[in-house]
């Protein structure tokens, strides 16, 4: 299974990169929302799948899933909500005052112009 | 740290207090709450004379930072001896003149003297430091505060171009210094100039010997302003007169003497050596001297005569390493040359020193330095008159004042070269005379400009700002005891000799003498007709000469095309530089986001797949792999589809949905693999990202085609993919290798006993790993202001608001 995950991160990544790359600022938010999705996936695969039950001690399994890379990608997941929560409302504002969203014109410099 | 580090910091510690009393004690001027430092000093200094006249040296040290070899060493020998009295003794004539030359009123009098102490203290670490690395710390602080002390008058455009060029030059030739130091470090293993003298041989005989050199010397030949550095001091004049009569005569540029002086013990026996520091120096020389001529500014006069005394000592200290091949110190005439260096370079400091302070009480009193509006003071100004003779008299090498003797001695040490037998000095050695005596002409002849045209002649008052009249007595002590010091040393010249000069000589040559030896240096007034005589009188006879015909060949000078000279090689060099640079920056950074995303993607890709190749870290190893479900296989499926599918979406809405569809599979994944907590807050979080997403995006403009070239996209294509795939192999990688053992085991141990909590990932986050998560929640919060402040301030468009 940690070898389909592999691939299946990997084109997550692969897209989310790709559209990080374009011109229009939403696809650039999607496109940081799913690399966050690509990481959560990859930390979780590094650390082993399905090797015992959920990592509850109530459970009395013999052997449980590493609850290491579960705290991680916990704090993961609202950080990354937290970035893209404040993305948005960047591109709106930004939108709103520059009446724009396409990236080439949304240049920080002045010079050559 | 013993008295001697004290007294070399004590200008930086009272440049500290300064401040204060320039802030509180208005009434008095500044200047009298430094002066006491430098006297103090130079007396204090004096008291080690009787020690280095016998050969002996000080040596304190403390330790710095030992592991790199580095130490706060301070020795006093010879060299360093006088050099710190030079600095501590021309420092107090310079603040007491300083005193009466600046006003208190109209002068930010406490930064001046911050400066003015911070640039001596660095002066006394240049000159007494045995350390390499620490001597380059304060020579570097010799650039910053001559910088500062060149733009002092900052609002003046001039002041703060020659401020940068000084510091651009000399700051250029301190780092080819460092670079030199760091490679005798590598011959030798030691930044401690005695330690490296006595492994000359070994340095002499390494690969390394020449770029060494080479890099000692660009530290020594900018300081120094030697050809073809020197344009930095002509403009480094707009600094205040008691600070050009300090820095840019007296010690500073001799900074560069001084470090060639210091490392001839390393270097001198390598021809090479010779013949740079020799040829140098004499082409500076004439340079000097045959520019100070069409000067028409007193002090740019000075500057010339500046550069070209210094490629006078430069050339003799160069000249005088030929002693070193030949064995014998009693017999030994061609040392006549590293005396005559030494004996120049306190000469240079009276005369010159009192020159610059006759120039600023003429600019003082007249408020014109320019030679054409100036003539006939001598009658207002009769002792300053008398200076300006005493002291330009020195200078064109006249008897009975001490230039003439050194200047005699210079000639015997030049022609003294076509005796020389050693590195084809007997056939090419005949510039050095040749162009010693030239120089000496035009020397003779800006001399005798400086003094009659400034003080003979018609008196023109109509041209002048000010009423002139006699510079206060205040003013006139500090060139009258350098003027006295000019007859002085020039009558009794073997007063210096015994204290000064062969302690001196003994630490340039070293290898000449045998333990408890000493150099016996006596100077002589009358050598009877030797050659010297005769170049001596030729000079006088063709100098007066040329000097009274001055008008009708003046003209010669405009010959050479403005743009050839040196210094618009440097304007424009400098403003390629700039232009160059500033081109290049821009080719990179432009300014759109995708480039800088593209560099950073791509240095992923390289980095991480060469370190992947380069450890050969990518295995697959499927022994402990899972097996793979059906459930698992039809989110794999799903995921996949729906991550491609958002890359063709048209419309906004479709990739919300579609970024959701993504997020609610990646929750499914999180219960199939048992992993409950995350797969609640992920379908938690999913909803509220979906809800604030479809919130905004009736906000933003419409999804457009992307209407971009095939090769933008095929850039990103393949940058993408070569994300994805290094993110794949690392990810295999990782499944694959165990280097060691999980931490993870301790937390599946002790979440009960430690915590008392049975949910493992929540007992982490609150009692484990506390921290984390509060730093977390302030992310979040953080973010929250953020997105508070976005929305309600209104900052450039007031009405919207």
């Amino acid at each position: 299974m940690e070898i389909v995950m592999a691939f299946v991160v990997g084109i997550i990544f692969m897209a989310a990169t790709y559209l990080m790359l374009s011109k229009s600022l939403l696809r650039i938010i999607i496109g940081t929302g799913l690399l966050s999705h690509g990481t959560h996936l990859l930390v979780l695969t590094m650390g082993g799948l399905k090797n015992g039950a959920a990592p509850l001690l109530g459970e009395h399994a013999p052997s449980y899933n590493d609850p290491l890379p579960q705290a991680l990608i916990l704090t993961a997941i609202v950080i990354a909500f937290g970035v893209t929560s404040f993305f948005l409302v960047l591109a709106y504002r930004a939108y709103q005052e520059l009446g724009t969203d396409n990236m080439d014109r949304l240049r920080g410099t002045k010079i050559n112009e | 740290m013993s008295l001697l580090h004290l007294a070399i910091v004590s200008p930086l510690l009272l440049a500290v207090i300064i401040p204060i009393f320039s802030k509180s004690i208005r009434q008095i001027h500044t200047g009298w709450f430094v002066l006491p430092l430098p006297v103090v000093l130079f007396s204090y200094f004096l008291s080690f004379i009787s020690t280095t006249s016998h050969q002996g040296t000080v040596y304190e040290s403390f330790e710095w930072i030992p592991s790199l070899g580095i130490n706060f060493a301070a020795k006093i020998d010879g060299l360093g001896l006088l050099f710190a009295l030079l600095i501590s003794g021309i420092g107090s004539l310079v603040v007491l003149y300083s005193i009466y030359y600046l006003e208190k009123d109209k002068e930010q009098l406490g930064s001046f003297y911050v400066y003015l102490l911070m640039f001596m203290g660095a002066m006394f670490g240049v000159v007494l430091s045995d350390n390499l690395i620490v001597m380059y710390g304060f020579w570097e602080l010799t650039s910053i505060s001559s910088f500062l002390l060149i733009g002092y008058w900052y609002h003046r455009e001039k002041s703060r171009y020659g401020a940068q060029k000084s510091m651009l030059i000399t700051v250029f030739g301190g780092l080819a210094m460092l670079g030199g130091i760091i490679l005798l470090y590598i011959m030798t293993g030691s930044f401690s100039i005695s330690e490296i003298i006595t492994q000359s041989d070994r340095v002499l005989e390494h690969t390394l010997l020449i770029p060494a050199l080479i890099c000692f010397l660009l530290g020594a030949f900018t300081k120094s302003a030697q050809f073809p550095f020197h344009i930095w001091l002509p403009d480094a004049m707009e600094a205040p007169t008691p600070v050009s009569a300090y820095l840019h005569s007296a010690t500073m540029v001799k900074a560069g003497i001084y470090l060639v002086a210091r490392m001839s013990p390393v270097f001198a026996e390598s021809p090479v050596w010779l013949w740079l520091v020799g040829g140098f120096g004499i082409v500076t020389l004439f340079w000097g001297s045959f520019s100070a001529v069409k000067q028409t500014d007193l002090k740019s006069i000075l500057a010339f005569s500046t550069v070209s005394q210094l490629g006078l000592i430069m050339s003799l200290l160069g000249v005088g390493a030929a002693a070193l091949h030949y064995d014998g110190i009693d017999d030994n005439v061609f040392t006549v040359a590293t005396t005559a260096a030494v004996f120049h370079l306190i000469n240079h400091a009276t005369f010159k020193g009192s020159l610059f302070m006759v120039v600023g009480i003429v600019d003082h009193e007249t408020g014109t330095r320019d030679i054409r509006k100036l003539g006939g003071l001598m009658h207002l100004m009769p002792i300053t008159f008398t200076l300006a003779i005493i002291g330009a008299f020195s200078m064109a090498g006249l008897p009975p004042f001490n230039g003439f003797l050194s200047k005699e001695m210079f000639f015997t040490g030049m022609v003294k070269i076509l005796q020389m037998d050693l590195f084809s000095l007997s056939t090419w050695g005949l510039l050095f005379p040749v162009l010693a005596w030239i120089a000496s002409v035009f020397t003779f002849i800006y001399s005798m400009k400086l003094v009659f045209r400034t003080f003979t002649g018609k008196y023109k008052p109509e041209g002048l700002k000010k009423k002139p009249h006699e510079a206060p007595l205040g003013m006139l002590i500090s060139p009258v005891v350098l003027g006295s010091l000019v007859i002085i040393f020039g009558l009794f010249p073997n007063i210096l000799s015994h204290n000064l000069i062969s302690p001196a000589m003994a630490s340039i040559l070293p290898s000449l003498l045998s333990p408890g030896d000493m150099f016996d240096v006596h100077i002589y007034f009358w050598h009877g007709p030797t050659p010297e005589l005769f170049m001596t009188i030729g000079v006088v006879i063709l100098g007066i000469l040329l000097y009274l015909t001055l008008p009708k060949w003046e003209r010669a000078y405009h010959l050479l095309p403005e743009k050839l000279t040196l210094n618009k090689v440097y304007d424009k060099g400098l403003e390629s530089i700039q232009t160059g640079s500033f081109k290049l920056t821009r080719f990179y950074m432009n300014g759109y986001i995708r480039t800088y995303l593209v560099y950073i993607f791509a240095f992923f890709i390289l980095i991480l797949g060469y370190t992947l190749y380069k450890k050969d870290a990518f295995v697959i190893d499927t022994a402990h792999v899972s097996s793979i479900g059906f459930y698992e296989l039809v989110l794999s499926v799903l995921i996949v589809v729906s991550t491609i599918t958002i890359l063709f979406a048209k419309s906004r809405l479709t990739s919300i949905i579609l970024l959701g569809a993504v997020g609610y599979t990646v929750a499914l994944f999180f219960v199939v693999f048992r992993a409950p907590d995350l797969a609640l807050t992920q379908l938690v979080i999913e909803t509220v990202s979906v809800a604030l997403f479809l919130l905004c995006f009736y906000h933003l403009p419409k999804l457009k085609k992307e209407e971009s070239k095939i090769p933008f996209k095929l850039t990103n294509a393949l940058i993408s993919i070569g994300v994805g795939a290094i993110v794949t192999a690392i990810a295999l990688s990782a499944n694959s290798t165990k280097l060691f053992e999980s931490i993870s085991q301790f937390y599946v141990d002790n979440t009960y006993i430690r915590a008392a909590g049975k949910n493992m990932v929540n007992v982490i986050l609150v009692d484990f790993r506390g921290f984390d998560t509060l730093f977390e929640i302030c992310v979040l919060a953080i973010a929250a202001l953020g997105i508070f402040a976005m929305i309600k301030l209104r900052l450039t468009r007031g009405k919207e608001g």
